[in-house]
């Protein structure tokens, strides 16, 4: 198996330091925020009380950060050893992504000095809340990436020169190895539960949500897109960091993980559509408003993948448009769950303010200049060429 | 190589086939039982051929919850004349017109008889209180909105204008009814247009009215049955959906979320045995990886 290694190079390159602007943007915009209230900034309202930050950080974020979860099922549950080179890459994504969700939902709470209370406060948990559990799984989940994560600095400090800094990680390292079942069990239990109530969450909008996403089977929907969008992200990051950092490319076991991403895109789309027929909603999918066309762009994008899969064209270039597609699909799906599906009644209307989209391009930013560094300086990715001699 | 690959996904396929029948199968079974009205249950009768529309409960309102005025309706003149409710405004009278007829129509919370935004709240900020009103307590709320999301009227309100934002709704001048008095709505009404009292009286009164004359109103009560129940009832003589009341099925809005909530995790035993179920084949596999090595 190959051992991941720091990719190496330095850190401070042209694109770092566009990504430090847009990053120091959103910063700014995030002070801003707090000092003169969520009306300033966003183009939040009454009708639409969620915006972009949930629809599109958290509730989309913490899918494309499923790659951890998506490969822990492949390498831990169906013990394919072969795709472990995968899993480490895409839990710091997951750990980042998750990182960006939470922080964002700091921001978008009106009153985040109380949030301490909730997963303290036992006796007042309402059981009823989707978003209770939604809340402490995330948080949760957060402590348990970081945890999976450990291993990757540890073995960078076994090799420090500071002695008792390898004292500590030569002990705890075999320690980690023989306690990470239990880890990487509750690693996957929790996405599957909060990937499922993420969607359970806008049933609670009830006759405001539209019926053509409005459905029981959402929870089950939302877990499928947890994983399409989790294994795409994965192959999208692998294929681009192997552009971005001259890694040796790994299609051999790229190509059957995305594979997963397009039949089960596929599957998505069946379920999705018998649904509508079932619950006797078909008339609905050919009202062409903005609802009825989203549902058709959305099921268009989950087919492409496995027709592009099918086209017979292999390579890294079409494994690369493929896992964009599937990724993609199950983006706009949920996004379409939380803002185009809802609707709060007549004259009320939701889109993103300027300082609302730089603040999640800030939050993005800062996440990706945090992977880059830390591949760079950490044992993360697997199967490096060498260090690239160009600057980039 | 290839087998492997064909093996992992039909796994992965039958693994969500028996996910979905779980999904589908278990929703309906689960149905939850339906909540009834408090004993205790305190509401509001508006009777909307009474009102004149003159804001005077719209004032005592502000007045009884010290709100502050919204000068906005006109263009930031200097008029406290709330078009709607917001951050400022509690209860409001609207006015519905069209070539025919017209009526006014008084806006609050409508203390629902199991209300979304309770169901909604994390901590439950949002709850239940004496006499079935539906209470905020700011405390536990973390101002994460979903009780707006939530309700089918419209009711909660957030302030958008403020670094330490609470949020905003009727809840029946609680403090009032503890001291015996009754919400500053009613007690200032000069028609009569909008009564206080024990929902059980205020629901045999407009029953009363519909019967005495029946020609003067639709003959429904808004909020007897409406999303399984509101403590505030409506009357009116204009079909209540030209009044802003676009939902008048007895579904309580919570109930297919808590019956898919509930019916995915069933008292906790689903997640505890996928726990289980995980780390056991994590387990097996691991000892086989190992048993392979050594050979």
């Amino acid at each position: 198996m190959d051992q991941a290694k720091p990719a190496g190079g330095p850190i401070l390159t042209t694109y770092y330091k566009i990504l430090l602007g847009f990053s120091a943007v959103g910063i700014v915009l995030i002070i801003w925020r707090f000092l003169a209230g969520l009306g300033a900034t966003t183009a939040l309202s009454d009708g639409y009380p969620w915006g972009l930050w949930i629809a599109f950080d958290v509730v989309t974020g913490t899918a494309f950060a499923c790659g951890g979860y998506a490969m822990a099922l492949v390498v831990y549950i169906f013990n394919k050893g072969k795709y472990h080179p995968l899993i480490r890459p895409a839990i710091l994504t997951s750990a980042l992504g998750y990182s960006v969700a939470g922080f964002s939902v700091m921001i978008d709470i009106g009153r985040p000095w109380t949030a301490w209370k909730l997963p303290i406060f036992v006796n007042r948990w309402n059981l009823n809340s989707a978003l209770l559990e939604v809340a402490l799984c995330i948080m949760a989940y957060c402590v348990v990436l970081y945890i999976e994560l450990l291993p990757a600095f540890l073995e960078k400090a076994r090799d420090s020169k500071i002695e008792k800094l390898r004292n500590v990680a030569t002990k705890l390292l075999p320690i980690f190895d023989k306690a990470l079942i239990f880890i990487v069990a509750l690693g996957m239990l929790l996405p599957t539960m909060h990937q499922s109530s993420l969607g359970t969450l806008m049933l609670l909008t009830g006759p405001r949500l539209h019926a053509l996403w409005n459905t029981p089977l959402v929870p089950f929907l939302f877990l499928i897109t947890a994983f399409t969008m989790g294994y795409a992200i994965v192959v999208f990051e692998s294929t681009f960091s192997s552009l971005a950092l001259g890694r040796k490319v790994e299609f051999r076991i790229l190509k059957p993980v995305q594979k997963i991403a397009a039949w089960g895109s596929l599957a998505f789309v069946i379920i999705r559509v018998g649904d509508v027929i079932f619950r006797g909603q078909i008339g609905l999918m050919f009202v062409f408003d903005t609802q009825g066309t989203m549902f058709w762009i959305e099921n268009v994008l989950f087919v492409i993948p496995v027709l592009l899969l099918l086209s017979g064209t292999h390579n890294l270039g079409m494994l690369f448009r493929q896992a964009i597609v599937a990724a993609i699909a199950g983006a706009v799906y949920r996004f379409d769950t939380f803002l185009v599906a809802f609707n709060p009644d007549s004259g009320w209307h939701y889109f993103p303010s300027v300082p609302e989209l730089f603040t999640t391009l800030g939050l993005v930013a800062i996440e990706i200049a945090i992977y880059a560094a830390v591949v760079k300086t950490f044992p993360i990715l697997s199967g490096i060429s060498a260090a690239p001699s160009h600057a980039r | 190589m290839e087998t492997d690959r064909r093996s992992l996904l039909s796994t992965l396929g039958k693994g969500l086939a028996a996910a979905a029948t779980m999904t589908v199968v278990s929703t309906p079974a689960m149905a939850r039982a339906r909540k009834t009205i408090a004993s205790d249950a305190v509401g509001l009768l508006y009777d909307s051929t009474k009102c004149v529309g003159c804001q005077t409960c719209t004032v005592a309102c502000k007045k009884a919850n010290n709100l502050p005025a919204d000068t906005t309706g006109f263009g930031g003149g200097l008029y406290d004349a709330p078009l709607s409710l917001n951050e400022r405004t509690k209860s409001v009278i609207q006015l519905y017109k069209d070539d025919q007829q017209h009526a006014f129509v008084k806006k609050q919370c409508m203390h629902c008889v199991d209300p979304a935004c309770v169901g909604a709240c994390m901590l439950g900020a949002m709850h239940k209180g004496k006499f079935g009103v539906v209470e905020w307590d700011p405390s536990t709320c973390v101002g994460c909105r979903y009780c707006q999301m939530a309700c089918p009227f419209n009711v909660a309100k957030f302030e958008w204008t403020k670094a330490l934002p609470k949020i905003v709704k009727c809840e029946l001048c609680k403090d009032r009814l503890a001291e015996g008095k009754q919400p500053a709505c009613a007690e200032v009404c000069p028609r009569g247009a909008v009564i206080s009292g024990k929902y059980t009286d205020l629901l045999a009164e407009a029953h009363q009215r519909l019967e005495q004359n029946p020609d003067g109103y639709v003959q429904k009560v808004y909020g007897e049955k409406d999303l399984g129940g509101t403590q505030v009832l409506y009357l009116s003589n204009v079909e209540f959906e030209k009044l802003g009341f676009r939902f008048s099925n007895d579904k309580p809005v919570p109930e297919l979320q808590q019956t898919v909530q509930h019916g995915v995790y069933k008292g906790f035993a689903a997640p505890v045995a996928l726990y289980a179920l995980l780390g056991a084949v994590m387990f097996r596999n691991r000892r086989k990886n190992g048993s392979e090595k050594e050979d």
